[in-house]
């Protein structure tokens, strides 16, 4: 059973890839939509794009000749690239809920024991709560190109990085507030870390409506619009602010029975606050007129950083109550 | 978290005959101090202030480590001291930027609870004159229940419904500035609840070897470290003993722990003994204080027989070196050995002690130095035999764990031998006395404390957490609605209202809520049953986001 969530977990790899490039493709195709205004610069951002999302993508060079005139058919292939993108996204989706749960089944618990698990939680969770915002908001295709780069990046690292085999819960681990606990920051964290793409895609988005044209802007120039992507941030960080708030709560309560004392500034709970504090900058600087919205969205950026210096820093080089990453 | 910056400046004060400049200084550092960009700063000096607190190590988390920092850093360490920086959290700046945070925050919270409680008692505010203007407006014919069905439709959505004349107003959603004044009214609570645990709060940590011989009872002296709150009186600490009766350790074959249980039998002032469980994750909770469970190892029981024939047992706890095998580090110092029972007279020169590791799964092979397993499946004790005066008469202070290194040094004691035993073997040792292992005891590492603040904690936790609900996904919103009659004189002028009653109604979101319009338009079309929302004048003035009208969050 282990052995075969290994394996799901490498499929769900190589079809977050596919997605990967089936959304690049549709972006290379996408930038031909105007090229009866302007023929070369055109085809030069194909270049900067691919050379910029990563350099992984070798697909995009192959429909390029395919690109006639006619406004029509390039659209439309774009169109069947997108949603290739997404059908592979979800069939990746599942292949990563299938590895999570046969992980589980192997290690009879929930999956969230060591800090492979936890990643592949998390990644699965920022996944799913992309699939939901692309039911509701359709128009939002585009952004799948950014995070199933994240994904595959996040994915990987686990699976190269931080893989441990399965083993049971330590004695500390087992309580029900490990389910409480650990499930709400799982979540929460994983919407979190799914909030930066649209905020890094609005930042950029406003540089290319306000009239820039250097590198990262011209990234932009397909994404939709920057108050979408704005709001679609805001609503991301306020639903999950709340969740994380719970979780820290519900990891204070279990602290005070496990260590006996609610809070002790152990360093991932030191991280914890400092991630809190800067959403809740985040959300008080967006209610807050006269701070311009995208530097409410630099401090939803900054708050990224801190959860991905809890989830990987706080592991990786410091020793604290919460060293059950496995990794040694 | 909604606006609090760029509140209109009372206009009221300005005339005043002699501007008092230390007054305008303060009104004005405190609007300052008040303002919503002054509270982002601090909240990110916060944020930025708590880094050295993971970064460096603590004084009260890991003071070893801290000890070990000044070692490396000889020059640094020093410097950072004095900054504070290995006491980031109780650090003169990290608390001045919190208090001026929460400073800021009363600052800014008691205006709104002011505002609030007002808005909350008053009636939705009149019908603005030209509801066209609205960011939400749309034209209706009049129901037929005229006013009354209006308002009936109204309150059915739980909306707050004002009829003045032909005019209904109504508002909504006074959850949201209601959860935020709780969400901000529970983090003061919170801090209040941390500064009652800080000043009535005690803990303290030790060792309980197994058995009756080792009973805790709980007084300050009994304490390997203790820490009292400032307002916490060391004689008025609850007044129950513990005996260790059984300790359970089970262990997977990797030597990663499975499971620990603490039996023990507990004695409170006033109750009969009773035996209690506890363990990693479910402490003991008592009348006043809880016990935690935080590590366990072993205490070998090592008998010394002296050169008169008497013997004497020592149990001290062997302290584990934090390897997953749990191999134990201790001494067994027998200060009263070789007492002349004739005389009585005690040869301070002839004390005996024995350090040595206790490895409960010792290697095949030698070094008998680190143990393989956590339990005791091969159990043995690497003994060093001393003799000499321990230099424990001097009254100096030192650990009971270790040989104190100066009377080696100086040659008051000397090292005669070491020997590995097996539980049941003995030693006879140069001048024929001899030394037994005779097996172990298991021992823990408790830490007992007491907390009077965490309920409070608790009980503003919840509240905080309700109040963020609230005040992230409540939305304060206005409607109007007016029957215009046919002969009335419009104060639009232009709208069509020749013919029968209309009705005309505007919306107004008062915060950012982009799905207004959709709920403006269902609430036009409830009223009216079957009314179109105009949708010519209801778009273009609702703020910035146009483009997501449906929230993710609803």
């Amino acid at each position: 059973m282990s052995a075969l969530s290994d394996q799901l977990v490498t499929f769900a790899i190589l079809a977050y890839l596919v997605a990967m490039i089936s959304h690049a493709v549709e972006y290379a195709l996408g930038n031909a939509r105007r090229r009866y205004v302007v023929a070369q610069p055109a085809r030069e951002l194909v270049g900067a794009a691919v050379g910029g999302s990563g350099g992984t993508i070798t697909k995009a060079p192959d429909p390029a000749p395919r690109v006639t005139g006619v406004e029509g058919r390039p659209v439309g292939q774009a169109r069947i690239a997108g949603l290739v993108a997404v059908g592979t996204t979800v069939v990746a989706a599942a292949l990563h809920l299938a590895a999570l749960v046969t992980r589980g089944i192997a290690a009879d618990r929930m999956p969230w024991g060591n800090m492979y698990e936890f990643v592949l939680t998390v990644t699965f969770v920022g996944v799913a709560g992309w699939l939901v915002v692309l039911a509701k908001r359709p128009s939002l295709r585009k952004l799948g190109l950014f995070l199933t780069l994240v994904m595959v990046l996040l994915v990987a690292t686990a699976e190269l990085v931080l893989y441990v085999p399965v083993v049971p819960l330590v004695p500390a681990l087992n309580s029900y507030w490990f389910i409480i606990h650990v499930s709400t920051i799982v979540f929460s964290s994983g919407i979190l870390l799914l909030g930066v793409v649209p905020a890094v895609a609005f930042l950029m988005r406003r540089g290319y409506e306000a009239g820039k044209r250097s590198f990262p802007y011209t990234l932009a120039k397909r994404l939709p619009a920057a108050a979408a992507l704005e709001r679609l941030t805001f609503v991301l960080h306020a639903f999950s602010f709340p969740v994380f708030t719970f979780a820290v709560i519900a990891g204070a309560i279990w602290a005070e029975a496990a260590w006996g004392r609610p809070w002790g500034w152990d360093p991932k709970e030191t991280w914890a606050f400092i991630s809190w504090v800067v959403y809740a900058g985040y959300l008080h600087a967006r209610a807050t007129p006269s701070v311009k919205r995208n530097v409410a969205t630099w401090i939803a950026v900054v708050g990224f950083l801190t959860m991905l210096m809890n989830l990987f820093g706080v592991n990786i080089f410091f020793t604290g109550l919460h060293s059950y990453g496995g990794l040694s | 978290m909604t606006v609090v910056d760029e509140r209109p400046a009372t206009p009221a004060e300005a005339p005043r005959r002699r501007p008092n400049r230390l007054l305008a200084l303060l009104r004005n550092s405190w609007r300052q101090l008040t303002s919503m960009r002054t509270a982002l700063v601090l909240l990110f000096l916060l944020a930025v202030a708590a880094v050295p607190g993971s970064v460096l190590p603590q004084r009260n988390i890991s003071p070893e480590k801290v000890n070990e920092y000044f070692v490396e850093h000889p020059d640094l360490a020093p410097r950072l001291d004095r900054i504070g920086a290995f006491e980031v959290f109780g650090s003169v700046w990290f608390s001045a930027i919190y208090l001026l945070l929460f400073t800021s925050l009363i600052g800014c919270i008691t205006p709104r609870m002011r505002d609030h409680v007002r808005a909350l008692r008053s009636t939705p505010p009149a019908a603005p004159k030209r509801l066209d203007r609205l960011p939400q407006h749309a034209v209706l014919p009049l129901p037929e229940g005229g006013v009354p069905a209006i308002v009936e439709a109204l309150r059915r959505r739980r909306w707050r419904v004002a009829v003045r004349g032909n005019e209904v107003s109504a508002e909504k959603g006074y959850l949201k500035e209601t959860g935020n004044l709780v969400f901000h009214i529970s983090m003061v609570v919170v801090l209040a609840g941390v500064a009652l645990g800080h000043w009535y709060g005690w803990s303290g940590n030790r060792l309980l070897v197994a058995g009756e011989d080792n009973a805790f009872c709980n007084t300050r002296q009994q304490y390997a470290e203790a820490k009292l709150g400032p307002r916490v009186d060391s004689a008025h600490l609850p007044g129950f003993c513990l005996v260790l009766d059984r300790f359970e350790a089970r262990f997977l074959e990797s030597g990663q722990p499975d499971h620990f249980n603490a039996t023990v039998t507990v004695e409170e002032p006033g109750k009969a003994p009773r035996s209690a469980d506890f363990s990693v994750n479910s402490p003991l909770r008592l009348d006043g204080a809880n016990v935690y469970l935080l590590g366990h190892g072993y205490a070998p029981v090592i008998r010394y027989t002296d050169r008169y024939g008497k013997s004497q047992v020592s149990d001290e706890p062997f302290l584990t070196t934090g390897d997953a095998g749990l191999t134990g580090e201790g001494l067994a110092a027998f200060p009263d050995a070789n007492v002349d029972p004739k005389t009585g007279r005690r040869d301070s020169n002839l004390q005996v002690a024995f350090t040595g590791l206790y490895l409960p799964t010792a290697p095949e092979a030698p070094p008998y130095v680190r143990s393989q397993y956590p339990a005791e499946r091969n159990p043995a004790l690497n003994l060093v035999a001393y003799r000499g005066n321990l230099g424990l008469d001097a009254g100096i202070p030192g650990s009971v764990y270790e040989l104190d290194e100066r009377q080696i040094r100086t040659g008051k004691v000397k090292q005669i031998g070491d020997k590995v035993l097996r539980p049941g073997e003995s030693w006879k040792l140069d001048d024929g006395t001899t030394v037994e292992f005779l097996g172990t005891k298991r021992y823990v590492t408790l830490s007992v404390r007491h907390d009077p603040g965490s309920g409070l904690l608790l009980v503003s936790c919840g509240f905080l957490l309700a109040g963020l609900m609230g005040s992230l996904f409540g939305r304060r919103r206005r409607v109007f609605f007016r029957v215009t009659t046919p002969g009335d004189a419009d104060p639009a002028g232009e709208t069509p209202t020749s013919g029968s009653s209309l009705v005309e109604a505007g919306g107004l979101p008062r915060t950012d809520y982009p799905g207004f319009a959709d709920e403006f338009a269902q609430l036009v079309a409830a009223v009216g049953g079957g009314g179109r929302p105009d949708e010519a004048a209801g778009t273009g003035r609702d703020g910035h986001d146009r483009a997501g009208t449906r929230e993710g969050t609803d």
